[in-house]
């Protein structure tokens, strides 16, 4: 089982995900584990591809608006819970 | 399946995914792609009628260029059978360029070339998954479908994969009248092996249509299934291909839960052909070929059929039942070669609606669209029916060289 | 407000397919549920 998703930590796309932009927001499949998720929204999309770049989860949402970070949280904790997105690996050029 | 958040929020809803369907997907989530109708067996309920290959099967060029499609649309896996597909001798070339190219691949095959070095390679390469088709857990009901020497064969190919340690392969089995009995027999199987249990439904297609009469479940043995799998849960995989049994109440089973025909799946068959499903081989749920100009994603993008497919249903005459949310109205395979009106109950709707709409039935029923079986069809009469190759080339003639 | 920091279910509960079959549900109980996860054989049409 996966730890409890940390907000306050720093997350990136597991390397074993593929997205695949769709129509209403992307598909994205765990080579792995061969889970697939829908991810519904276009910024949650964007949101995902962007996680690694952040120091942290919250500082990525600040990039989403208002109304929608509480569900965005809610859908990074159960793509966390499924493998899909893990916590940041510790890089030696990381600042 | 959804996570539940438990959380109800006025934000606006976001549209279910029937409707998100309707636009299309990019490309399919999951696509079956028969490499041969080429066949070493002659199982008595074979979805594409399989056995003899056919002179116009793409060539391997042909092949890897719809590998190449399948990259470019970002296909995260595909599903490969036949007929057998390891007859065909570029079989393990194009199982590794597809692989290569960073699509998944699960091959389903009867074992007949899973020996223990093949099985050995096969459990060095990364996304790739083997499924082998079971449909008995004794020699005795597996060989009445599948032909003296398969259940041998099978079990033989599972050893070998075991041994690789090929983790988790699947054992994929048809539900019929004679195997039910035998979940547990099956679960038992796949432990064994340290495979995981499969198990589909079976259609009156191609070959099924001779003898689904007399093999599918009755009514209780589908309750039974239903049953079973609710206790199963997630570790027993169905293909979605119980979803009709949902109409049945309580919890609904793992899957999307609706037809993918043409919406999140399609069949490309050994010459190219593109239809709707694998269980709807005939020109009605043909969309395509991939050797048109614009190959297998222009087809799967802009195919009338597929654009019809895509719009939502409107449920026809079952969206009166009280369980039409539950099942979507069934299979539209099944109904179709029934000779059931696809706007109409399932055959096997556990309601029983299906079975009053099959005694009204009159007339001949659809053919499959195309028959490859080894000499002539005849309709088993409970016996094994056992059909060899008249010569090794009807495999492929290269067969006995490999 | 509470913080969706609890680990969802996963699968193997086998949760149900609300949105899609609940053509008539009010929009004030709908959940808002961005991400949608589904095995990679749960769909129906692959043998």
């Amino acid at each position: 089982m996966t730890q409890p998703f940390e907000p306050g930590c720093g997350y990136e796309l597991n390397p074993a995900v593929a997205i695949r932009p769709e129509p209403f927001g992307a598909l994205a499949y765990h080579f792995g584990n061969r889970r697939l998720s829908f991810l519904k929204a276009p910024e949650l999309v964007e949101l995902v591809r962007g996680l690694g770049s952040h120091r942290c989860v919250s500082d990525a949402l600040t990039a989403v608006p208002e109304g929608r970070r509480d569900a965005c949280l809610r859908a990074l904790a159960s793509l966390a819970a499924a493998d899909m997105i893990v916590p940041q690996t510790v890089r030696s050029e990381e600042a | 399946m959804t996570i539940a958040s438990g959380q109800k929020t006025p934000s606006e809803r976001v549209p279910a995914l029937v409707e998100q369907f309707k636009g299309g997907l990019a490309a399919p989530i999951c696509l079956t792609w028969e490499w041969t109708y080429a066949c070493n067996l002659s199982c008595t309920h074979c979805l594409s009628s399989s056995g003899r290959r056919d002179p116009g099967e793409l060539t391997t060029a042909e092949m890897r260029s719809v590998i190449d499609e399948l990259r470019a649309m970002q296909v995260f896996y595909v599903n490969v059978g036949g007929g057998e597909p390891t007859v065909r001798p570029d079989f393990w070339e194009l199982l590794d360029y597809a692989v290569a190219g960073g699509v998944g691949v699960k091959f389903s095959t009867n074992g007949l070339r899973l020996d223990a070095e093949r099985a050995q390679r096969l459990a060095a390469t990364d996304y790739v998954d083997v499924q082998v088709s079971l449909d008995g857990a004794s020699r005795e009901i597996n060989d009445a479908v599948r032909g003296d020497g398969s259940y041998s064969m099978a079990l033989r190919a599972m050893e070998n994969l075991a041994e690789a340690g090929l983790a988790n392969f699947k054992i994929s089995v048809v539900m019929t009248r004679h195997n039910v009995p035998q979940l547990d027999d099956f679960a038992a199987i796949a432990d064994r092996f340290g495979a995981q249990l499969r198990i589909t439904r079976l259609r009156p297609s191609g070959r099924g249509a001779d003898v689904w009469h007399e093999l599918h479940p009755t009514d209780q043995q589908q309750r039974e299934i239903y049953s079973w799998l609710t206790d199963h849960g997630d570790r027993v995989l169905t293909g979605d291909s119980f979803f009709h049994l949902n109409a049945l109440g309580g919890s609904p089973l793992p899957g999307l839960n609706l037809c993918g025909a043409g919406r999140v799946v399609c069949l490309i068959d050994p010459v190219g052909d593109v239809y709707a499903c694998p269980f709807a081989i005939h020109d009605a749920f043909k969309a395509g070929t991939v050797r048109a100009p614009g190959g297998f994603a222009q087809v799967w993008r802009s195919a009338p059929l597929f654009a019809e497919l895509r719009t939502e249903t409107s449920g026809g005459a079952c969206r009166s039942c009280s369980e039409y949310s539950a099942c979507q109205g069934g299979c539209m395979a099944a109904k179709f070669f029934t000779g059931l009106p696809l706007d109409g109950p399932d055959p096997e709707c556990v309601k029983g609606h299906g079975a009053s709409a099959l005694a009204a039935v009159q007339g001949g029923l659809p053919r499959a669209g195309t028959d490859h079986s080894h000499g002539r069809r005849e309709v088993p009469l409970g016996m094994p029916s056992v059909r060899v190759p008249a010569k090794l080339c009807d495999l492929s003639p290269l067969a006995g060289t490999a | 407000m509470q913080q969706g920091t609890r680990a969802d279910a996963s699968p193997a509960d086998a949760p149900r397919v609300s949105d899609d079959l609940d053509a008539g549900q009010e929009p004030e109980i709908a959940e808002e549920l961005l991400v949608e996860e589904v095995s990679i054989d749960g769909m129906c049409g692959v043998y």
